[in-house]
């Protein structure tokens, strides 16, 4: 290590939906390097260690190495001449990136859908149909004496979640912290988050949605028969006890996570766990908080919600924005066949999509900005490499709880941020269809 | 002789590392093609840990190595796998009108690869 290094205070770990902001970063300035990252968990040292500065190109064309303003011009051809443009992605880069894909998808009458679609969407349509009792996890630290996570897996996920927010930390009204807590797990696996939780309940594959409406039932003082250990694997005895738990307690919370949004029932199951903790309410305070993934997928649903109206699966064929989740959702304008070009922008489709998605995403022009390579890179016409946010790019993102956070440089890189170049295709796209069209300032005289 | 399990594709702490380190690398693949299973299953299917075994279903099919977990932590019946490119194969895109296709509780054929 270099003598040329430099710290950086309360810097914010994007890995995942926790959005840490008390890293202590120890940059190596000559190397472009962090070389210690002090209170990143696992999930996060690994994170700020391999993100450097690597040797590749600014941008490819058709696998070739291109400058920026030739990759740019390409980029917005492909999106201006499109008829059936998507706009996916955008969990890991900053709202103010994600404004400028917002624009971008407007100008271009696109489909704009991130991440979110295939997380929690479901929980998304849910809140529409039945509301959100909801905290930040500050409240929830200070104040929440029975925590109950169902589908999800902190340890492997969300290390810190335990520590920083929910389970061991001391809070105003949580004085003795983890001793002032009950912490429940319901999964169908035994999980590394299971020694954490004083009561575990390994549910049937399938069966959360009959668990969640047998607790909602007893919550409400409804009988409910024996049978339900058949149903779902759970005593009737253990579900009654829980549901005292819950309706006892000071202040409860109900964290779920990809168990309910991936399985069948899907917005039925989120909607079942938003109800559980709206009923409560009568008796005690309840809350309910999707556990988010990715750095700023929170920020995407923030940032496409107050533009368009909707979080996600947005499209502007008709000039305005339409919702409409299964229509202009991208697993879908994929597998369809309907999308004839897609721009995706921090995530990585071609990785973890359905084979059907993925056969067609290699027919159409795609434009990526990504940090690193990966299959979506690969396979893109256009093909940029971006600077890391939270790393050599500044910019505001969302924890898991909407709190916007504001993140802090560790070491510049050569690379354009995605803002950068969203911003760049954005003008270059307004010129072409000002330029189509025949309208605007750049309008031809005839 | 194959037989019918339900696949859980997830995430795990070695995943959420080895994906950092670069999606194309060895490590991230490796970690993306290994799959857990109950060890009662694996006797019974006369697997060892590091066998190759074949998952199909009618969407796809995928080769993995796999790893023995205890049954009361795993159910008999119950596979997990870290999620990648390997279990998105298996994965149907028909979302049901929801924009999320199923990504976890499947059901797969498993077969021993000798």
């Amino acid at each position: 290590m270099s003598e040329n290094t430099r710290t950086v205070e309360n810097a914010t770990c994007t890995f995942c939906g926790c959005v840490c902001d008390d890293m202590v970063l120890t940059v190596d300035l000559d190397q472009k390097r962090i070389t210690k990252a002090k209170n990143a968990c696992v999930l996060g040292r690994a994170w700020f260690a391999e993100h450097t500065v690597e040797d590749r190109p600014v941008a490819l064309i058709g696998g070739k190495e291109a400058s920026l303003e030739q990759a740019v011009e390409e980029a917005a051809h492909i999106l201006a001449n499109a008829r059936f443009p998507i706009v996916y992605g955008l969990s890991d880069t900053t709202c103010e990136a994600q404004r400028q894909a917002v624009a971008i998808t407007d100008m271009v009458h696109g489909t704009i859908d991130t991440t979110t679609s295939v997380c929690h969407g479901p929980s998304g349509i849910a809140f529409q149909g039945v509301g959100e009792s909801t905290a930040s996890l500050g409240e929830i630290k200070n104040r929440a004496d029975l925590v109950v996570y169902w589908g999800g897996n902190p340890a492997e996920s969300h290390p810190r979640h335990f520590t920083r927010y929910a389970v061991t930390p001391k809070g105003m009204f949580i004085p003795n912290g983890r001793k002032d807590r009950t912490v429940v797990l319901v999964d169908v696996r035994k999980t590394p988050s299971a020694p954490v939780a004083d009561i575990f309940l390994q549910v049937k594959p399938g069966k959360d949605f009959e668990l969640i409406w047998a607790l909602r039932a007893l919550v409400k003082g409804r009988r409910i028969s024996p049978a339900i250990e058949e149903e779902t694997g759970i005593a009737l005895s253990t579900l009654e006890d829980l549901a005292q738990r819950m309706k006892n307690c000071r202040y409860g919370v109900l964290f779920f996570g990809m168990g309910l949004t991936m399985t069948r029932g899907r917005h039925f199951n989120s909607g079942g766990i938003l109800a559980l903790a709206t009923d409560l309410n009568e008796y005690t305070h309840f809350v309910a908080k999707p556990v988010r993934g990715h750095g700023n997928v929170t920020g995407a649903d923030n940032v496409v919600s107050w533009q368009t109206g909707y979080p996600f699966g947005v499209n502007f064929s008709r000039g305005y924005p339409r919702f409409n989740p299964g229509e202009f959702t991208t697993v879908d304008t994929l597998s369809r066949g309907e999308a004839d070009a897609a721009m995706i922008i921090a995530s990585d489709p071609a990785s973890n999509f359905p084979r059907r998605a993925i056969e067609h995403l290699r027919k159409i022009p795609v434009i990526s900005l990504d940090t690193k390579p990966t299959e979506t890179s690969q396979l893109a016409r256009v093909a940029f490499s971006t600077a890391t946010y939270g790393i050599s790019v500044g910019g505001t993102v969302y924890r898991m709880d909407d709190v916007p956070i504001t993140l802090r440089t560790a070491f510049d890189s050569p690379f354009p941020s995605d803002e950068a170049v969203l911003s760049a295709i954005r003008n270059r796209v307004a010129e072409l269809l000002a330029e189509k069209h025949g309208y605007g300032m750049l309008k031809k005289a005839s | 002789m194959a037989e019918t399990m339900i696949l859980i594709p997830g995430r795990t702490s070695k995943q959420g590392t080895s994906l950092n380190a670069g999606k194309l690398k060895g490590e991230y693949l490796e970690v993306t093609t290994t799959v857990e299973m109950n060890s009662d299953d694996m006797q019974r299917l006369g697997l060892n840990d590091g066998d190759q075994v074949r998952l199909s279903n009618e969407i796809g099919e995928t080769l993995l190595r796999c790893k023995g977990r205890k049954p009361a932590d795993l159910p008999a019946g119950v596979l997990f796998m870290a999620y990648g490119p390997a279990s998105s194969l298996l994965m149907e895109s028909d979302t049901a009108g929801s924009g999320m296709p199923i990504s976890k509780n499947f059901e797969v054929q498993v077969e021993p690869v000798k």
